[in-house]
Order: structure tokens, then C-alpha cells, then sequence
């Protein structure tokens, strides 16, 4: 009985072995919430994903992956079929990802946006998006005549609330007057719903429309009004080629080969990674040059400021709505703060949805 | 010319085959499909439809998903046996999560075997009421219940997004659309370690043996079944219409709210804005492949599961594209549609002779 006991241990080592071996070859996974045809936030993942495979590393991905009880299968497949690093590219993700990162300690997993890292195989990264907002509100300061600034935001989350601020307060920089009125669409992917949301801001005087969702109808509906857009997540130039002025880019690229070689090559160490336009994750669409080149010129001044440390986009004195000091003059908002960012900064109209 | 008329008779035994028939049919044409796409035909079939449920993790999976699919699926063949569309199965399975989740959070951080069986009854609860507007808008107002079911769908998915969003929200979850993680107490057992599969499937199953008793077995099955056959005969018989028309939404609505519920207390653990991916839709596709039929429904929702799996590993491993999936969903309903028809109708060509009038 114990030899046969043995014979049987000894057999499905082997076979385990075998299994081990077959998959040997180093892979990367990625989960998407989106189809990779969005133009927007998955479009950008999958092309940071494309850079890897350029890079010689093998890459998989499953798109449309809903974050509900789905996710979490996904997940383990792609850890199960022999993957060794998993980029999660969703919030949803979050508690999935560390699920199924507890049962494959030897898998890494990458999730994007989150701020759970239970297990030492997780990371976290996310881009400093609102610098780009900056550089957004100082256009719309100086291009706006009617000096409202339309902002259709998705959800209440700090991310998007730090995006308003940010741009609320470059803008009133430049131009004391402004304000910004936001829709709340509920939603980071619905070309019905944005395209509603911008029309709606165009009828209340916006000749400024900044979106923090995916597609690209917001600059459709402004191309055909006549007004001033941004495009989000991708450049959107071409939806849009005469309202466009600039476009936020979210690079994935340069992280994604960086920590996939990092990974292969056995130096990949558990972080949490927030970078901006310094290190190139946020990066600017080419400017357009209806907006004068003396603007083109301060803009691009301002972008270098914001890389290189010299500006800041939340620099003191900041008030809330309500006239309460946030930030102090002459300092900055920290990390922190800007990482649990629940408050609108003075000149925004309207509460936050509760 | 072309006639189709009606055939007199149709063998019992083709019927159940029928579906059997659109699954290969749907087969042979994925097959043909993977091909012109660029891929080995069989190689993407067995990554399709063999690889998910190859080993038991798989397995497990297999039935998570067809689970919800399965109670919903029983639950709309009351409705659709007795000739009333209920397309609004979604909305049920949502405003069921709603209210089981409502209980859940209120009773966060309890202790106490009564917490779970309150929250599946408030979930089945949940979903019978809201199923109960298009009934009862129907009975008095001779309202198109195909219409209100699935408008209503949007009320209760528009509600739950404002509850997760506010009122319902983490509240050390930095604003983020979701509740708090529900307390052990108020999550369905797990059957195995380390697999998903919970006891939300005792729930279907039961589910499964009460539709067969009922439907076959019971006065009131019967009534169902002659409405559906003939409104007019059903009044002649004296039936109350009126009780059954509600009769059968409670029950469809029970069961969509009870899937909704296993699903936040099964493998989620929370509310959010995604805990279904439109289950309630996906079920009509089950419900007629099964023929209406509990045990038919039974095996329509596993298949039906499968292709969503299937999808996922095709992609993983050829990188065939993720929408396959619903084609794959789409064609097995569309051949199970054309076989009924040729099953029921006969086409005649009558060649070029003169009509006679």
C-alpha cells in the first residue's frame, strides 16, 4: 500500500513537472473592461500592450471582461495557463486581483488605479493625470468667451475630483472669471449619455468641453457646435480636428516594457507607481495651432515646469467651495491629499453627488 | 410560388431533438466561421467547448454561471408558457440584489445563521414585487407588459448605480460605486475549498424540482399550460386569468431576485454596478432551448454557460476575438428558431400552376 502510495506521489510529480515545463516560456496577461477598439482607455493599454510583445515578451489579453464575478475567473485562467505577470487594467479588478494573487504567490500582479496591495505579488500604478488637467484649464482660460468651461466627470471618485480642481484652478489663473459646470454621467463608457451630457453643457454657455470618459462623442458633439474640446485617454485628433486643441495621453508603454522585463528577469519588487509627465505616463497630443503659438508656447512652457518639479499643479493658497483654506500659500498639496481628494476647490458650481 | 402552411402534426420526440439540432448546427457553422477568421477549426471548437471544463476548477466554474442563468430561466417559463412576456428578468435579478444587499448591509457585522436565509428571502421578495408592476399594470390597464418589463429593467439598474454611488457607499472606499465587502454571515457557504461553486445551486436545483412538480403535476400547471395553448379555451374553462397572469410574474420575479441575490452573496460579496452581465437577458436565450422545460432548462443553462467560458479561453489561448461568444449564443437561438419553424410549418412550392379561385 505505502509503495503504491509512493509510486503514485512519484507519478503526479512528474506529471506536475511536465506541466511546469510546458509552460516555461515567459508570458504576460492582460485583463481589460473594455473592447480593445474603444479609442480610449483600453485602446491605450492595449497599445502599452503591444509594446511589450515589440519588446520580444509574449503577450495574451481578454477583453471585455465584465467587474462582476467574472473578473476573478479570468484572472486565475490566465495564472493557471502559465502567464507570470497579469496587468489588471480596471478598478473592479481590485479585489480580485488580490483573491487570486493570495493562490499564485509566484505570479505578479499589476492593477491598475487600486489601492489594495494585500499580498506582496500585487502592485498598484496609476498616472498623475491631473497634471495634464492643468495644462488643460490654463488653454481654457484663455480660450474660453463665454467663460464657462463644460466638464462631463464619470464618477465622484478622487481621480476625477482631482481632474476638476486641477483644471479649475489653472484656469482661474489666468482668467478670475470662469466657472465650471460639470454633468455627471455615471458611467466611464456610454456614447449616448456623453454626447447628451456635452450638449447640455453647450446649451448652458460652455464653449469649453473637457471629458473625463472614454469616447469620443463629447468632441463630436463640440466639432459640430463649433466649440473648443479635449480628448481623453488617447489622441483624439481626428475625431474632432478643428475643436481639438490638445489631447491627454495615457502612456502605458514605457511601465508596461519596463516592468515586464523586471519581472522576466527576476528584479520585479512589489510598488506602488504614480507617474506623470515626467516620466512620460501622462503625455499631451500635439497642440493645435487655432490657439495662437504665443499660447502654444506658454503651454509648453508650463508642461516643462510640471515635469521637471518647478510648477505644481495644486500650489497654495487653495480654498474649498466653502472658503475653507486646503493648501496654505506657498505649499504644495501632498500625495496623500491628493490621493483622498473628496472636496471641490472654489469657482466649481454645484455639490459632489453623495 | 411559395406556400407555408401550417403541418397538422409534429412528432413529440423531433421537438426535444430540435434543440439538440441547432447546437450542432450552431457547431458546424462556428466551426466554418473560426476557419474563414483564420484559425484551425476544431482546435478553436475544443478550446471552445472542452478546455473550460477540463479540469474541476472549470467544472466549478461552469455551474457558478449557470446557476443564475437556470433560476431565471425557470422562473420566465412560467411567465412564457402562459403567454406573458416577461423580458424584464434583469430588472427582477437587480431590484432582488438591491434589497438582499439593503439586508446584507444592515445586518453588516452580525453574527447569526438567521442573517444569510433573511437576506435570500428579501432578495426573492425584492424581485417578486418589482415583477408584480408590469402584472399588475397589465391586469387593470391592459398595459403591453413587453414594454414596462423592460423599461423597468433601466429604473432598477439607474437606482442601484445611485445606491452604490451614495447612500450605499464604501465609506472607506475613497467614493468609489460599491458597497462594503458583506460579512461572512452573509455570504452562501462555499461547497469546496477553492472553488468558487456555492450553495447557490441547491437553491436552483430546488427550484427546478418545484417547477416540474408544479407544471406537470398540479391544477395550476395545468392552467398555465392551456392559457398558453389558447387565451379563449383557458376562459371557457372558467380559469381566473387575472390571478394567474400576477401568479406567474411572482414567480418569475422570485426567481430572477433569488439569482440576483445568489450572485451578490455568492461570488461577489458586495453591490455594485456590474453583478450581473445581463443574466436576465441571456436566460430568454435558455428558457427556449430548454423548451420551457425544467430539466430541458437544466441542460440549456449549462450549455448556454459554457459559450460564455468558452469565449474567455478562446481568447487566452488562440486570441480569438471575445464576441464569439454571443455569436455563438445568437446562432444556437437563431437555428433553434428556424428548425421550430420548419417543425410547425411546412414550406409548399406549388410550381407555376394557375390559382384557382
Amino acid at each position: 500500500m505505502y509503495k503504491y502510495f509512493l509510486r503514485l506521489l512519484a507519478l503526479v510529480l512528474l506529471l506536475l513537472g511536465f506541466s511546469m515545463n510546458a509552460n516555461a516560456e515567459f508570458k504576460v496577461g492582460f485583463v481589460y473592461v473594455g473592447p480593445t477598439g474603444d479609442h480610449g482607455w483600453t485602446y491605450q493599454h492595449d497599445e502599452g500592450r503591444k509594446a511589450v510583445e515589440a519588446a520580444g515578451i509574449k503577450t495574451t489579453y481578454v477583453e471585455s471582461v465584465p467587474e462582476g464575478a467574472d473578473a476573478e475567473r479570468v484572472i486565475r485562467q490566465l495564472a493557471q495557463s502559465g502567464h507570470d505577470l497579469i496587468f489588471t487594467t480596471s478598478f473592479g479588478y481590485m479585489d480580485p486581483t488580490n483573491k487570486v494573487a493570495k493562490d499564485f504567490p509566484n505570479v505578479k500582479f499589476e492593477h491598475a488605479t487600486g489601492y489594495k496591495r494585500e499580498h506582496s505579488n500585487v502592485s498598484t500604478y496609476s498616472a498623475r493625470f491631473y497634471e495634464g488637467r492643468t495644462l488643460l484649464g490654463h488653454m481654457a482660460g484663455k480660450m474660453t468667451k463665454t467663460n464657462v468651461i463644460g466638464y462631463i466627470a464619470s464618477f465622484p471618485i478622487p481621480e476625477v475630483i482631482r481632474g476638476i480642481n486641477a483644471m479649475t484652478l489653472a484656469a482661474q489663473k489666468v482668467n478670475p472669471n470662469i466657472k465650471t459646470k460639470i454633468v455627471w454621467v455615471f458611467t466611464w463608457y456610454d456614447p449616448g449619455k456623453e454626447s447628451e451630457a456635452a450638449q447640455a453643457l453647450i446649451d448652458q454657455g460652455a464653449d469649453i468641453i473637457m471629458q473625463h470618459t472614454d469616447s469620443t462623442a463629447p468632441v463630436q458633439v463640440a466639432e459640430k457646435a463649433g466649440v473648443w474640446s479635449f480628448g481623453q485617454a488617447s489622441d483624439m485628433q481626428r475625431f474632432a480636428p478643428k475643436s481639438i486643441l490638445t489631447s491627454i495621453i495615457d502612456d502605458w508603454a514605457p511601465y508596461y516594457v519596463e516592468r515586464s522585463i523586471a519581472a522576466r528577469d527576476g528584479t520585479w519588487k512589489q510598488q506602488d507607481t504614480w507617474h506623470g509627465l515626467k516620466e512620460g505616463m501622462v503625455a499631451m497630443a500635439p497642440y493645435n495651432s487655432a490657439m495662437g503659438s504665443g499660447l502654444v508656447k506658454e503651454v509648453e512652457k508650463l508642461q516643462k515646469d510640471l515635469a521637471s518639479g518647478k510648477a505644481h499643479s495644486f500650489t497654495g493658497p487653495i480654498y474649498d467651495q466653502k472658503g475653507n483654506l486646503l493648501v496654505a500659500k506657498g505649499k504644495v498639496a501632498d500625495d496623500g491629499m491628493l490621493a483622498g481628494m473628496s472636496v471641490y476647490v472654489k469657482g466649481v458650481e454645484g455639490d459632489i453627488p453623495k | 410560388m411559395i406556400k407555408i402552411e401550417r403541418r397538422n402534426e409534429t412528432s413529440n420526440l423531433i421537438y426535444f431533438l430540435t434543440p439538440v439540432l441547432a447546437i450542432f448546427l450552431t457547431l458546424v457553422t462556428g466551426a466554418i466561421i473560426f476557419y474563414l477568421l483564420g484559425f484551425k477549426p476544431l482546435e478553436a471548437l475544443k478550446f471552445f467547448f472542452v478546455t473550460p471544463i477540463s479540469d474541476l476548477y472549470g467544472l466549478s466554474e461552469l455551474l457558478v454561471k449557470a446557476t443564475p442563468l437556470c433560476l431565471i430561466a425557470i422562473g420566465l417559463s412560467f411567465c412564457f408558457k402562459s403567454n406573458n412576456w416577461n423580458i424584464g428578468a434583469e430588472g427582477q435579478l437587480t431590484f432582488g440584489g438591491i434589497v438582499g444587499g439593503g439586508v446584507a448591509l444592515l445586518f453588516y457585522n452580525h453574527e447569526g445563521v438567521y442573517v444569510l436565509p433573511l437576506i435570500i428571502l428579501a432578495g426573492a421578495f425584492g424581485g417578486m414585487v418589482f415583477a408584480m408592476i408590469p402584472a399588475i399594470l397589465k391586469i387593470y390597464f391592459n398595459t403591453n407588459e413587453i414594454l414596462v418589463s423592460l423599461m423597468l429593467v433601466y429604473v432598477s439598474k439607474l437606482l442601484l448605480d445611485y445606491l452604490v454611488v451614495g447612500p450605499w457607499s464604501n465609506p472607506e472606499g475613497f467614493n468609489f460605486p460599491e458597497t462594503r465587502q458583506f460579512s461572512d454571515s452573509a455570504r452562501l457557504p462555499i461547497l469546496f475549498e477553492g472553488l468558487r461553486i456555492h450553495a447557490g445551486i441547491f437553491i436552483a436545483l430546488v427550484s427546478v424540482f418545484l417547477a416540474w412538480v408544479v407544471l406537470f403535476k398540479t391544477y395550476l400547471g395545468f392552467q398555465i399550460k392551456v392559457s398558453g395553448l389558447s387565451l379563449k379555451t383557458a376562459k371557457y374553462a372558467g380559469f381566473k386569468g387575472r390571478k394567474m397572469i400576477l401568479l406567474v410574474f411572482m414567480v418569475s420575479g422570485a426567481c430572477a431576485g433569488l439569482a440576483g441575490v445568489g450572485e451578490i452573496t455568492g461570488p461577489i460579496g458586495q453591490l455594485h454596478r456590474m453583478i450581473s452581465p445581463e443574466y436576465g437577458f441571456t436566460a430568454i436565450i435558455v428558457a427556449f432551448l430548454g423548451r420551457l422545460n425544467p430539466i430541458g432548462i437544466v441542460f440549456a443553462s449549462l450549455i448556454v454557460a459554457l459559450t460564455y467560458l468558452g469565449a474567455e479561453t478562446a481568447q487566452i489561448f488562440l486570441q480569438v476575438p471575445k464576441y464569439t461568444g454571443q455569436v455563438f449564443q445568437g446562432m444556437i437561438l437563431f437555428f433553434l428558431l428556424a428548425s421550430d419553424f420548419l417543425l410547425f410549418f411546412r414550406i409548399k412550392l406549388s410550381g407555376f400552376k394557375k390559382y384557382e379561385y
